[in-house]
């Protein structure tokens, strides 16, 4: 029999430990299938973070470093550097990127580190339970937040693939969604393109996933997916937010 | 050997160099400067790795991914620095990763001053990070033991897989001196084969972590850490004493203290008094066994803790090591302020006739 479908090399056995309806065992196969794909799996190493994936070391099939909480990009730093021809890529939350590791990410982009960053843009702070995040929208109820994030009290959310891409050093970065098919392929797209720009040297690639968290939300999954598209994405909006080709570098 | 004259941020700085170090992540502050500055003209020379990060807490997590996938990584700084780079040294000390940390100390606390100052023993030896570990520190007294000492701690690092530090004051690092470069004697080190090097067909996979979700299994991990430390307290305490065989009055100190000490030393017996120097080459592990037993000595009155420091940080370990078994008294300025000969030969003659 033909073997239609079969789980990414680039995944271990481990069971995920994910809620349902939470897009991240979603993304890390994604990641995973990307750098099997690619034939990267021998070479790779990822740094995970902290917060619902902190637990990603157990999950990939390549080497793994589990950083301090928002310390994921000076970690990859420390690794792309003096491995400068492997595939390194750091796996963030919105509170481990956006908020505590704020300074790590964007002087990561601005230095122009050879690696990728996948950022999971849950609009919340998921492992601690549901406190607001420097990307929950005005008006959503959070534990911290309890009545709805109001710009006078939390300021406006925080765009960070667009933030990012006004740094030169930043030479691609597209936000995505995995709420369908058609979405989940061109997440991978950007998956790969990111790890291809790498891997060509180009510069720091950052890929911003919009991702449903269900449990924090008080949502069930199919809801939690239509909250996303009609929420998040209007205000963040999907589609690559920057791209520098090659050519003009 | 020749001599060369050297800065001391310098020599510590190309120390690191000779003893192999691959990468160098840095953010400035004085009076440790010219740590950063040096390397990063003479690592890229070498053909090794320096970055300036974006502050300490990004430079120590820089050490923590290099030194994670095995190269050998080292950070510099001065005190408030230090504070912020806690955070990743207790990670690095969980993880069991090796890397050399340096101090140059400066007076504290808070902004404090940029003149020399040792008021971070206690965050050295005590751990200022969060949970029970134990980073190897080094005080080295002039800048032949910088260099000699910078070199070392990075074959302590990797025999132990542990975070090493070496603590010198402010005017260690800025003053200058004739050193040699002579032969540090190197170790048999174990393969880094834990690294996360990229599997390159091995058939596991590496992961540098510090997570344990399971109480037991993080029990266990403290437990196996414990007995690491019991071993290096066993093998790498070191320390160094003068005219401590008929000494009435022993002086103890590290760093420069213990240097102006000495000139004091000669002060009191050209006066007749019978005055030694117990320097703790280690702070930790400190010298305890054979401060213990030296203040138990008959000849031995009492005792004389000089430092940089108010009220006094070692002076808790020297009390420890003591026992109450003879009487301890203090000498020490903070901010910068160095104790002078008078004031030591002064103060070992009120605690000797205190004593007596
Ligand atoms: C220094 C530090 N501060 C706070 C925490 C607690 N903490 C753990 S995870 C987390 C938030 C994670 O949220 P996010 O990055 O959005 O990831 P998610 O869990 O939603 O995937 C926080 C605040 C920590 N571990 N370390």
């Amino acid at each position: 029999m033909a073997i239609v479908y079969q789980k990414s090399k680039g995944l271990t056995d481990a069971e995920l430990h994910y809620c349902p309806g939470c897009n991240h065992g979603i993304v890390h196969k994604l990641i995973a299938e990307v750098l099997e794909e690619m034939g990267l799996l021998d070479e790779a190493i990822g740094v995970c973070p902290v917060g619902c994936s902190v637990f990603a070391y157990k999950y990939f099939n390549c080497d793994m470093q589990e950083a301090a909480h928002g310390r994921a990009p000076a970690v990859a730093t420390g690794i792309k550097r003096t491995h400068p021809t492997q595939p390194v890529f750091t796996y963030q939350g919105d509170g481990d990127l956006a908020s505590i590791g704020a300074a790590e990410i964007v002087h990561a982009a601005m230095r122009g580190e050879k690696f990728t960053t996948i950022f999971i843009n849950n609009a919340i702070y998921g492992m601690t339970g549901g406190q607001m995040a420097p990307t929950t929208l005005i008006g959503q109820k959070a534990t911290t937040c309890q009545l709805g994030r109001t710009k006078e009290q939390a300021g406006m959310p925080m765009r960070v693939s667009e933030l990012l891409s006004t740094l030169d050093g930043c030479v691609y970065a597209e936000r995505v969604c995995v709420t369908d098919i058609p979405h989940l392929n061109k997440a991978k797209k950007a998956i790969r393109k990111a790890f291809e720009k790498q891997m060509a040297g180009e510069g720091f690639t950052f890929v911003e996933v919009l991702s449903t968290c269900p449990t924090n939300w008080g949502m069930s999954p199919l809801k939690a997916k239509q909250w996303l598209m009609d929420n998040m994405v209007p205000y963040y909006p999907l589609g690559v937010i920057k791209e520098t080709s090659a050519e003009v570098k | 050997m020749e001599k060369e004259l050297w800065k001391g941020n310098e020599a510590i700085a190309e120390a690191a160099i000779r003893a192999g170090c691959d990468c160098f992540f840095g953010y400035p502050i004085t009076p440790q400067s010219e740590v950063p500055e040096y390397l990063s003209l003479h690592m890229p020379q070498h053909g090794k790795v320096f970055v300036q990060a974006e502050s300490e807490l990004a430079a120590i997590n820089m050490v923590y991914g290099a030194a994670g996938s095995g190269m050998r990584a080292m950070t510099s700084s001065s005190s408030p620095g230090i504070s912020l780079k806690q955070e990743g040294i207790t990670y690095i000390a969980a993880a069991e990763l090796p890397c050399v940390i340096v101090n140059c100390m400066r007076g504290g606390p808070g902004l404090g001053t940029i003149q020399p100052g040792q008021g971070d023993y206690f965050q050295a030896t005590r751990g200022g990070g969060n949970g029970d570990y134990r980073t190897v520190v080094l005080a080295p007294s002039n800048i032949q033991e910088a260099v000699d000492f910078v070199q070392e701690a990075f074959d302590i690092a990797d025999c132990y897989r542990n975070p090493t530090m070496v603590v010198c004051d402010g005017l260690i690092g800025q003053m200058m001196e004739p050193i040699e470069w002579r032969e540090i004697p190197k170790r048999d080190l174990p393969p880094k084969d834990w690294a996360t090097t990229g599997k390159h067909g091995r058939d596991h996979t590496n992961i540098i972590n510090s997570l344990y979700m399971d109480p037991e299994e993080c029990d266990d991990h403290n437990a196996d850490l414990e007995a690491k430390y019991k071993l290096i307290a066993e093998k790498e305490v070191r320390w160094d004493t003068k005219d401590c065989e008929d000494a009435e009055l022993v002086i103890t100190a590290y760093g420069t203290p213990a240097r102006i000490a000495l000139s004091a030393l000669e002060a009191l017996r050209a006066e007749g008094i019978k005055a030694g120097l117990f320097r703790p080459i280690t702070l930790w592990p400190y010298p305890e066994k054979a401060l213990h037993d030296l203040a138990g000595q008959d000849h031995v009155k009492a005792i004389l803790d000089v430092e940089m420091s108010a009220g006094g940080q070692m002076i808790d370990d020297v009390r420890l090591a003591v026992e109450g078994q003879k009487p301890i008294s203090y000498l020490g300025h903070a901010g910068g302020v160095m104790p002078t000969i008078e004031e030591i030969v002064e103060s070992a003659k009120k605690a000797l006739k205190e004593a007596k």
